[in-house]
């Protein structure tokens, strides 16, 4: 049981616009920490710059809002230096894949201990409208009036190929869907990508229509768990299985599929093929993919770090500045 | 057998080693320097070396210096030019003969000047001393790679591992030639080669094959010679070079402050040797993180700052370029923050492996907005060290970034290093907010007397707070555009760095000084040197050089404004002289100037100050 209630995570008052999907996606966070319980005076918030990483001034927790693209880099000094913390990293599409995306992936190719929030708008809002690095390709922005002419970043694909090791997704307005990939993100032991599909209402409002109420996510998308089959559909009618190299949807009890057809989730699966072919489903031919589509054990960085320490502690014979300066060679002047 | 030489007593020396960047010409001068500084004698040193890793073989491009300079006092350079130059090559000969003094003794491999090793140097005939205008008698002439082949036959090692050992015999006749004990070097590298005692015993074999070589030949030259050693201050000693004395400086104030060390850096020239200490000492509880790109380095360390760590970031200018952005967000945290620039030549990738002052007011002023950054030069190799702990003990009791100069020339260059004394250093006390204003704290409370705000690291119970790279309200450390607390805010930010105690400035030499030389950093031996030479000549000199930049010393305005006639000389266009001009009314100082990638040379300031004197 925790000792500490949604109240202790909560400070001031958001000014992110009304109905902007951050609203919703605090609330959860800040319920997915009380539930966790780890003390707020044990907890830093680090992002970046953007409508999204503002959110560290709402919360009650060690925090820091930083400068563009620098939140992942910043947030792995935090953990190194001080492994007690638990460092929740939090970024938007164009803070974590555009101007920070070499810190995306690079804190993610180390498996950092950290729970790394890509709240993904497709736009820039902060700066009132331009497309960004997960716009769909022709997308019409204050940049590009006429379309864009550039393909998007799949953050799942980014993760993915930067051997991440733990990939989970939810929706803004999805409470309970968003609390258990936060749940499972904190869990995990290393690196945990939990990409948040969130809507901007003003400058693009509508990016994710068909999944963002919960009956469409019923038509449109589907849970996955680890260890359960990946069915979905208003009755679970429809099902996932595997069609040569990759996935198919059919329907349960027609053109001769069984549920015995149906793939069983496998997140633990160190080969990330068929996770990532999940990830990377979009409609209208396939649902879109919630909750923890990868989630394996690999040895963080920030363990490996200290181990190391110790590790030559044991084998060096000094261990403070005086007895650093006698391993010289030393002459003496009488 | 060899007759009795005559010896000749000299006070100091210059022994310039070259050869290709692979022939081991920087092991042989740290050998001879060492084995002299171990005697007693002032030592130091200067690598030249090429920015190729490996230049094709007996190239111009590839030929690596590396000088010493003995002494039996004090020494404040690596020297101007050399006494005794050794050539491994005839690249070397024609790329380093200009370092030598013109009754230099000089030594060659002769069979390293065949027909094509002559041609690889572009020279033109086969008389390449004729060519270079070299006097024969001064050049010692060698067979160094056929005696060390011959010195080696039996000792099992392959042709390849049998040549890297010329190098020991070219530091075996220089040690003949300055009578140093040849005991000294096999001592030297018995210690060194430890777990190989194999590879010790044929090195040894190597030097002392050059040791007789010198003396059964007397080796054409007319006399040797003995560099006596004037009674040193006491104590221990090791030799440092500047960037290992910048990471004990480092770690000397991690444990001084009881903090964990962190270093987040990326690898470039030529403050990677930083890098390079520092993830040694893990059993002192260093952390390094070589992380993916500069900007990296210095955002990881801010985190580290803020999870409570002496947090550190090591570049050169261009990696500087990089961190502004990262710098400046340390100014508005308030974050303790040591960034340490050796500087090179610029701008861009500019001269890698050479050596300028010219990051200066880079460091002073190169942020967007009010950005006050405390600045400290270090004056020589062995000042790293106290350098990089004031910088550390600025940056922990002022919560602020702090910029630490170093450059090229200092960094690589190695001096003498008395042990010091981590008991008798100055305590670091950095403000932790106290426990008594829990409840009623806010991130901006500032200590009265410094300014500085209150530290209050992660893990403390009733102390969560947000930093941030927006401004802040000075009371309620609340995000705030009020144009008033925005104009407090950036004067307070000012404010706490000017009232930063620095030591006032010390004037060395004539106190009635028709001339006043000011420098700053790693200049201070050659100005040194500049300063002697011209007081020995009977004239009135001074010399002030500038540790503290930012903030300057309290009496800077009244030292410059004592004497008629001051010149400032810097290794950039006169950027030192503009920031004393912008800090000191009616400062009109002369300049000079020098921008070449190389340390001054004593003789060319002599000249210059003269020249200002007699004006």
């Amino acid at each position: 049981m925790s000792n500490y209630t949604v109240q202790d995570y909560k400070k001031g008052q958001p000014r992110w616009c009304p109905g902007c999907g951050d609203h919703s996606f605090l609330a959860s966070l800040q319920k997915a920490m009380a539930e966790i319980g780890v003390a707020p005076h044990d907890t830093a918030v680090i992002s970046g710059i953007g409508c999204s990483s503002r959110l560290p001034h709402y919360m009650a927790t060690y925090g820091m809002n930083t400068i563009h693209g620098r939140a992942a880099a910043i947030a792995t000094g935090c953990k190194v230096a001080n492994p007690n913390l638990t460092v929740w990293q939090v970024s938007g599409d164009g803070d974590g894949l555009a101007i920070g995306g070499n810190h995306f992936i690079h804190a993610n190719r180390r498996n950092i201990n950290l729970n790394m929030i890509l709240l993904n708008n497709r736009i820039y809002g902060l700066t009132k409208g331009q497309y960004s690095p997960t716009s769909p390709r022709g997308f019409v922005s204050k940049s590009s009036p006429y379309g864009t002419v550039e393909d998007p970043f799949r953050p799942a694909e980014l993760c993915f190929g930067a051997r991440g090791h733990f990939f989970a997704r939810a929706v803004a307005t999805d409470a309970k869907g968003t609390i258990e990939v936060l749940q499972a993100a904190y869990k995990h032991h290393g690196a945990a990508v939990c990409e948040i599909l969130q809507n901007c209402v003003i400058f693009n409002n509508g990016a994710y229509e068909p999944i963002y109420n919960n009956e469409g996510r019923k038509k449109n998308a589907i849970y996955v768990r680890h260890g359960e089959k990946l069915v979905f559909g208003e009755n679970n009618e429809f099902g996932l299985v595997q069609q040569g190299f990759g996935l198919k949807v059919v329907e349960i009890g027609k053109d001769g599929y069984t549920l015995d057809d149906v793939l069983v989730h496998d997140a633990h699966c160190e080969d990330n093929t068929l996770q990532l072919k999940l990830a990377m489903m979009e409609g209208p031919d396939f649902p879109i993919a919630l909750g923890v589509i990868r989630d394996v054990d690999a040895p963080t960085y920030d363990d490996a770090v200290y181990a190391q320490l110790d590790e030559v502690a044991a084998k060096k014979p000094y261990h403070n500045f005086a007895e650093l300066l006698e391993t010289n060679d030393i002459w003496e002047v009488k | 057998m060899a007759e009795k030489l005559e010896v000749k007593e000299l006070s100091q020396v210059v022994v310039r080693f070259s050869g290709d960047s692979g022939d081991g010409m920087q092991l042989a001068g740290n050998i001879f320097s060492t084995v002299s500084a171990t005697v007693g004698n002032g030592i130091s040193t200067f690598p030249d070396y090429p920015a190729d890793i490996r230049a094709p073989q007996g190239s111009l491009t590839g030929v690596s210096g590396f000088q010493v300079h003995i002494g039996e006092g004090k020494v404040y350079t690596p020297g101007d030019k050399c006494d005794v130059l050794v050539a491994m090559n005839a690249a070397a000969l024609k790329t380093q003969y200009k370092y030598a003094k013109p009754q230099a003794t000089i030594i060659i491999d002769t069979d390293s000047f065949g027909p094509n090793d002559l041609a690889k140097a572009q020279f033109k005939t086969d008389d390449y001393l004729g060519e270079m205008g070299i006097d024969p008698d001064r050049v010692v002439a060698c067979p160094v790679t056929s005696i060390v082949k011959e010195t080696l036959k039996d000792s099992g090692l392959d042709a390849k591992s049998v040549l890297k050992c010329r190098n020991m015999f070219a530091l075996g006749l220089v040690c003949w030639l300055f009578n140093r004990d040849e005991n000294l070097v096999d001592n030297y590298l018995r210690e060194k080669f430890a777990k190989k005692p194999a590879i010790a015993e044929n090195n040894i074999k190597v030097v002392r094959a050059g040791y007789d070589y010198g003396a059964n030949t007397h080796a054409s030259v007319p006399a040797t010679y003995r560099i006596e050693s004037k009674t040193k201050e006491k104590g221990r000693y090791m030799d440092i070079t500047g960037n290992k004395a910048t990471a004990y400086g480092l770690i000397a104030a991690a444990e001084k402050a009881g903090l964990r060390l962190y270093l987040g850096s990326y690898p470039i020239t030529p403050a990677t040797d930083i890098l390079h200490e520092l993830s040694k000492h893990k059993s002192c509880g260093v952390i390094t993180v070589q992380c993916e790109d500069e900007l990296a380095g210095c955002a990881s360390a801010i985190g580290a700052s803020f999870a409570g760590a002496l947090a550190v970031t090591s570049t050169s200018g261009p990696g500087i370029c990089l961190k502004s952005e990262a710098m400046n967000l340390a100014v508005i945290l308030e974050l303790p923050l040591v960034v340490i620039d050796v500087q090179r030549g610029g701008p861009a990738t500019g001269l890698p492996t050479k050596s300028e002052q010219t990051d200066l007011l880079q460091a002073l002023f190169g942020r967007n907005g009010e950005s006050p950054m405390p600045v400290i030069a270090a004056l020589s190799p062995v000042d790293c060290f106290d350098a990089a702990y004031q910088a550390s003990k600025i940056a922990l009791e002022h919560m602020t970034p702090v910029v630490l100069l170093t450059d090229a020339f200092i960094a690589n260059g190695s001096a003498a290093f008395k042990l010091p004394d981590l008991n008798a250093m100055t305590a670091i006390n950095p403000p932790y907010v106290p426990e008594s204003l829990k409840g009623s704290w806010t991130p901006y409370m500032r200590d009265e007397k410094t300014g500085s705000r209150y530290w209050a690291v992660p893990g403390r119970e009733g102390f969560q707070h947000i930093l941030g790279g927006l401004e802040k309200d000075n009371k309620t450390g609340a995000i705030s555009t009020d144009p008033e607390n925005h104009h407090l805010m950036v004067g307070l930010r000012q404010a706490k760095v000017d009232k930063i105690q620095v030591p006032d400035i010390e004037i060395e030499g004539d106190n009635d000084a028709d001339l006043l030389i000011v420098g700053f950093g790693s200049t201070y031996g050659h100005l040194h040197a500049a300063m002697d030479e011209l007081r020995a000549d009977g004239k009135k000199v001074a010399l002030a050089q500038f540790k503290f930049i930012n903030p300057l010393p309290a009496n800077t305005a009244q030292v410059l404004s004592k004497y008629k006639k001051v010149v400032v000389a810097e290794q950039n266009l006169g950027q030192f002289a503009a920031f004393l001009r912008m800090k000191v009314n009616g400062f009109t100082p002369y300049q000079f100037n020098q921008v070449k990638g190389q340390p001054f040379v004593v003789a060319e300031l002599v000249k210059a100050f003269n020249d200002i004197l007699d004006k």
